[in-house]
């Protein structure tokens, strides 16, 4: 435990400050004013990183509990706290490794670059918040705020049709926070605080409920758990409501892409992790059938979706979208190995999917199409990016050695027994996995180098290796020691797991006495 | 008595003053004078929002009750004085440069203010009804300030026949609360609905006030008036109009809600209920198709005004508080997006079309930010302080059993949503080769400029506790449960 009592706050905000600062002073448009800002952007997530791994090196892995608490007053009776534990904390280091990266990837931006570094530290100390906060309200703040930087990240800097990507992002999540902010409101109500700390401790009434003629299973669990769903669900996403990320992905600049594919996809299964599982155990419970059918039609659909398309960006997204059904799979499944898969799954797509990004962003920035028709043979001249991408590719469909075996087969184990069908059919698309990445990679990379456009094209650079080095690293370090990361967590996810266990055992319980009692009274 | 007197200071002060400069500006030089007498009036207002804010109110009813100056008169006074003051000042430029100024304007405004401080403090029908036509009266002349234009005389003729038929329906329903409470002060009204419950009749006169009111705080659907006359008036009353007038609606109709049928809430609350609704849903998608940025801020305002009336259809003292709350921030923004439009030009004309905005984020990146921030405050993002005033109106209607249409609410919001951003997307993601000019003085900007900031940073703990904004609505909210 750390004497100082802010550094979560001090962690949060610095990016946010970098992004006051740059507003504030900004000078002329000039090439050294522009190559400032984006030193200050690079400094300033760059301190973050270092402050997040202070903050790693005293975080207690072995506590399940929330560490470097803060409390403060916050306007009417709502508290401004702030925490994290083994649920959190990889997500923050996740979040902090990645900006310094996308800032670099950014070097070669030259439209609005102040603008720029501006939304992209902005965005930062958001989705730090997301995951640092522990009061609901706090949390909803942050969580919906992130749109507006993504929404001008995507609007201003995107491809064509940026304005459509950028209102369909931007409308869909809204109309699933805004469900989400209901049941918060109701969630205060019946529990009178809005701390997520006593809200974990808090049941919520699972009774059998009728609402104008509905039986409803689990009553106001299940409302609730339906109101955070809507807005996981739109953020993870889940099929059908993941139309929005094809759009978003496709039109969104790179490091828009990679922050959106690598971080905020993630709060989603956080949500779930947070909220959904933890608070409903007992809705959780009644909708495992549910998510598990929407998890398996998002793996096998989406795969097979992927396979078809003509433009590399699209097919990286409905690929995440695949992933992401791996990991509401194992969160669903609500036993250790599931939601350890899960959280693993998370940590692994956030750096394969960013490198992937990044790598369609190296070719893109050279041929200006991101077409796989476009390209073809790039391995004659581009032999580092071609290894690269084939590590990428690879742990994208989960070879052993790399991060992505380890969370599919975790995932899997898990939810195996709690549904051996459902992971029948999902293993299927692991093997659909991969055949749209390989023959993706078959397509790009392989072949003659035939095309008259791609004769002069150029291998990686020293700023694009060192963007991609440390992914590589990441991939291959947690695909043959996860430990690493596993430890991080465990804990907290035991502890999750067990607490998921009893609540609805004690449901359970208190359902079979009623029945008896009821029996009882019948006698 | 004189403790009557005593507790209407500001009042006597505001209607003496009117006078003089009424006369200043009749026998003393008139137009040539506008610049000082606006300058007064302004500065006047001011000052009695100062002395008001820090005077605590006696609390004790006054003129036979009909009079009430207590905590809750004194929030909305404050917020009512510098509001229309803070109009005059911004508006004082764009009249200057259309030629348009009197020295009748600021007179007007002043009356119309007194007229609200009237309503807020009113604890009987008949000095609300004293105080609505006061304020009303002087609505009406100013929508039609600028003589020769057809669009605002017909603005205020409109005004005028709508607002005539409402203040009848208005006395009308007070003539049947009159009959069959033998009463029209608030507080005998309220012991007998607690004695002997609600008849027929009563209920009748409720509906019709509920009628009026909505009218005044232009809810659907009486709202019909609203963007005709927003987009007809000159800039400056429009922003008038948007601020002052609907703060002392609003209050005027937790006054007569609360205080006067505090126990027949299950009476009003489906009315409210589908006021609100209607306005929110209204307000969200008739502003879709607006290409007009003054007719889309009249529809913004009819849906805000919904948001409002959520807390007060909650019937509970938190509802009231988030009503107070959300008008306030309410007004805020306002004050900043008008001060913005009154800025906008063109070779020198006023141009008030969306289009317009191309391209402004390029010219004027300081403007532009500060407008993107109150757009995004008004569709109630966090963490601007627009969200936090539907979070409190939301949650006083889940507490009090209302969860429906805290949902509604919610969705409503996300299609208003739309539109908001659509008109950063306009200033940030369009372009155009000649974007126009902003022609603003100090006010102005700092009018803009604050509104952002205020909206921006005003979540941040340190700063929420030094404004003391929700301690002020709570004990304006406790006032009016007496």
């Amino acid at each position: 435990m750390s004497n100082f009592q802010s550094l979560l706050t001090v962690l949060t905000f610095l990016p946010a400050l970098g992004a006051v600062a740059l507003i504030i002073f900004r000078s002329g448009d000039d090439e050294a004013s522009n190559l400032n800002a984006k030193r200050l952007a690079l400094i300033i997530t760059g301190a973050t990183f270092l402050l997040s791994l202070g903050i790693l090196s005293s975080f207690d892995t072995s506590n399940p509990g929330f560490q470097f608490v803060e409390k403060r007053e916050w306007i009417a009776g709502l508290s401004y706290r702030m925490g994290v534990d083994g649920l959190s904390m990889p997500f923050v280091m996740l979040t902090t490794f990645f900006f310094p990266l996308t800032i670099y990837a950014s070097w070669n931006v030259t439209v609005r670059v102040k603008e720029y570094m501006a939304c992209f530290l902005l965005l930062e100390t958001l989705i730090l918040g997301v995951f640092t906060s522990l009061d609901m309200v706090l949390f909803y703040l942050f969580f919906e705020a992130g749109l507006i930087p993504m929404f001008l990240i995507i609007g201003i800097w995107g491809g064509k049709e940026r304005i459509y990507a950028a209102f369909k992002f931007f409308l869909y999540t809204l109309l699933g926070s805004l469900l989400m902010l209901v049941a918060m409101i109701y969630m205060y109500f019946d529990a009178g605080t809005t701390d997520m700390a006593a809200l974990l401790k808090h049941s919520f009434d699972a009774s059998e409920m009728v609402l104008a003629g509905w039986h409803i299973p689990g009553g106001v669990q299940t409302l609730l758990w339906l109101a955070f769903f809507a807005s996981f669900a739109v953020k993870m996403p889940m099929w059908p409501v993941h139309t929005w990320l094809p759009d978003a992905h496709v039109q969104a600049p790179t490091a828009g892409s990679v922050i959106l594919a690598a971080i905020l996809l993630k709060m989603g299964g956080y949500g779930f992790l947070r909220f959904s599982l933890p608070m409903f155990p007992v809705a959780s419970e009644i909708m495992t059938d549910f998510v598990f059918f929407l998890s398996v039609v998002a793996i096998i659909y989406t795969s097979l979706v992927a396979l078809m398309q003509e433009d590399i960006k699209k097919l990286i997204a409905y690929s995440s979208v695949a992933h992401m059904g791996f990991v509401t799979l194992g969160i669903f499944a609500a036993n250790r190995q599931g939601v350890d898969g899960a959280m693993f799954q998370m940590i692994s797509h956030g750096f394969v999917s960013g490198a992937l990004f990044l790598c369609v962003g190296v070719i893109y920035d050279r041929m200006h199409t991101r077409e796989i028709a476009a390209y073809g043979g790039l391995a004659n001249r581009m032999p580092i990016y071609a290894t690269v991408m084939m590590l990428f590719t690879l742990a994208n469909v989960g070879l052993p050695g790399t991060s992505g075996f380890v969370g599919e087969f975790l995932t899997m184990a898990g939810a195996f027994q709690v549904n051996s069908l459902a992971v029948f059919a999902a293993a299927t698309g692991v093997i659909l996995s991969a055949a749209y990445a390989l023959w993706l990679y078959r397509r790009v990379v392989f072949g003659d180098l035939i095309k008259q456009s791609l004769a002069k094209i150029q291998d990686m650079d020293r700023r694009e290796i060192i963007v991609i080095g440390p992914l590589v690293a990441a991939t291959l370090i947690l695909g043959v020691y996860p430990s690493l990361v596993l430890d991080m967590f465990a804990a907290s996810v035991e502890n999750l797991v067990e607490a998921v266990d009893d609540a609805r055992q004690a449901a359970a319980a208190s359902g079979l006495t009623e029945l008896a009692a009821h029996a009882a009274k019948e006698h | 008595m004189s403790g009557d007197y005593a507790s209407a200071i500001p009042e006597l002060i505001m209607a003496g003053s009117a006078m003089a400069l009424l006369m200043v500006g009749a026998y003393g030089g008139g137009d040539a004078r506008r610049g000082v007498i606006l300058w007064c009036a302004a500065g006047l207002m001011a000052v009695l929002g100062i002395w008001v804010a820090t005077t605590a109110p006696t609390g004790q009813p006054a003129f036979s009750g009909a009079f009430l100056n207590d905590r809750f008169a004194q929030f909305a006074k404050v917020l009512i004085l510098f509001s229309s003051a803070a109009m005059l000042v911004i508006g004082n430029g764009y009249l200057e440069r259309r030629k348009l100024m009197r020295f009748e304007y600021p007179v007007l405004i002043l009356l119309a203010t007194l007229g609200m401080m009237m309503m807020v403090s009113s604890g009987d029908l008949i000095s609300l009804y004293v105080g609505l036509e006061l304020q009303s009266l002087a609505l009406y002349v100013v929508a039609s300030f600028n003589r020769d234009s057809q669009r605002s005389t017909e603005a205020g003729l409109k005004y005028f026949v709508l607002g005539a038929l409402s203040s009848g329906l208005l006395l009308y329903g007070a003539s049947l609360i009159y009959g069959y409470t033998g009463s029209t002060n608030f507080t005998i009204i309220a012991g007998i609905i607690k004695s002997e419950g609600v008849s027929l009749g009563l209920t009748f006169g409720l509906v019709f006030v509920c009628a009026a009111l909505a009218f005044k705080i232009s809810a659907a659907p009486f709202h019909m008036w609203t963007p005709d006359v927003y987009e007809g008036s000159p800039t400056p009353v429009t922003a008038f109009f948007a601020t002052a007038p609907k703060v002392a609606a609003g209050a005027l109709f937790a006054r007569v809600l609360y205080g006067g049928f505090g126990d027949a809430v299950h009476d009003w609350q489906q009315i409210l209920v589908f006021v609100s609704v209607a306005s929110m849903f209204l307000g969200a998608i008739a502003a879709i198709g607006q290409k007009n940025l003054k007719r889309l801020m009249a529809y913004s305002s009819i849906g805000h005004m919904g948001f409002a009336l959520v807390g007060l259809a909650a019937g509970t003292e938190a509802g009231a508080q988030s009503l107070l709350f959300y008008l306030a921030i309410y007004v805020v923004m306002n004050i900043g997006v008008f001060a913005f439009i009154l800025s906008m030009e063109r070779d020198g004309q006023p141009v008030v079309q969306i289009a317009d905005l191309a391209g402004l984020a390029r010219v004027q990146p300081a403007h532009a930010l500060a407008v993107a921030v109150l757009m995004f405050s008004l569709a109630g993002l966090p963490p601007l302080v627009g969200f936090f005033a539907k979070f409190f109106v939301f949650k006083a209607a889940v507490d009090a059993g209302l969860a429906p249409l805290a949902l509604a609410g919610a969705i409503a919001s996300v299609i208003g949503a739309y539109y908001y951003l659509n008109i950063v997307r306009v200033m940030y993601l369009s372009d155009q080769e000649r974007p126009l000019d902003i022609v603003s003085g100090v006010f102005g900007k700092v009018m803009v400029g604050g509104a952002a900031l205020a909206m921006a940073a005003g979540w941040l703990p340190f700063v929420s506790s030094a404004i003391g904004l929700t301690d002020a609505t709570l004990a304006a909210a406790r006032a009016l449960g007496g």
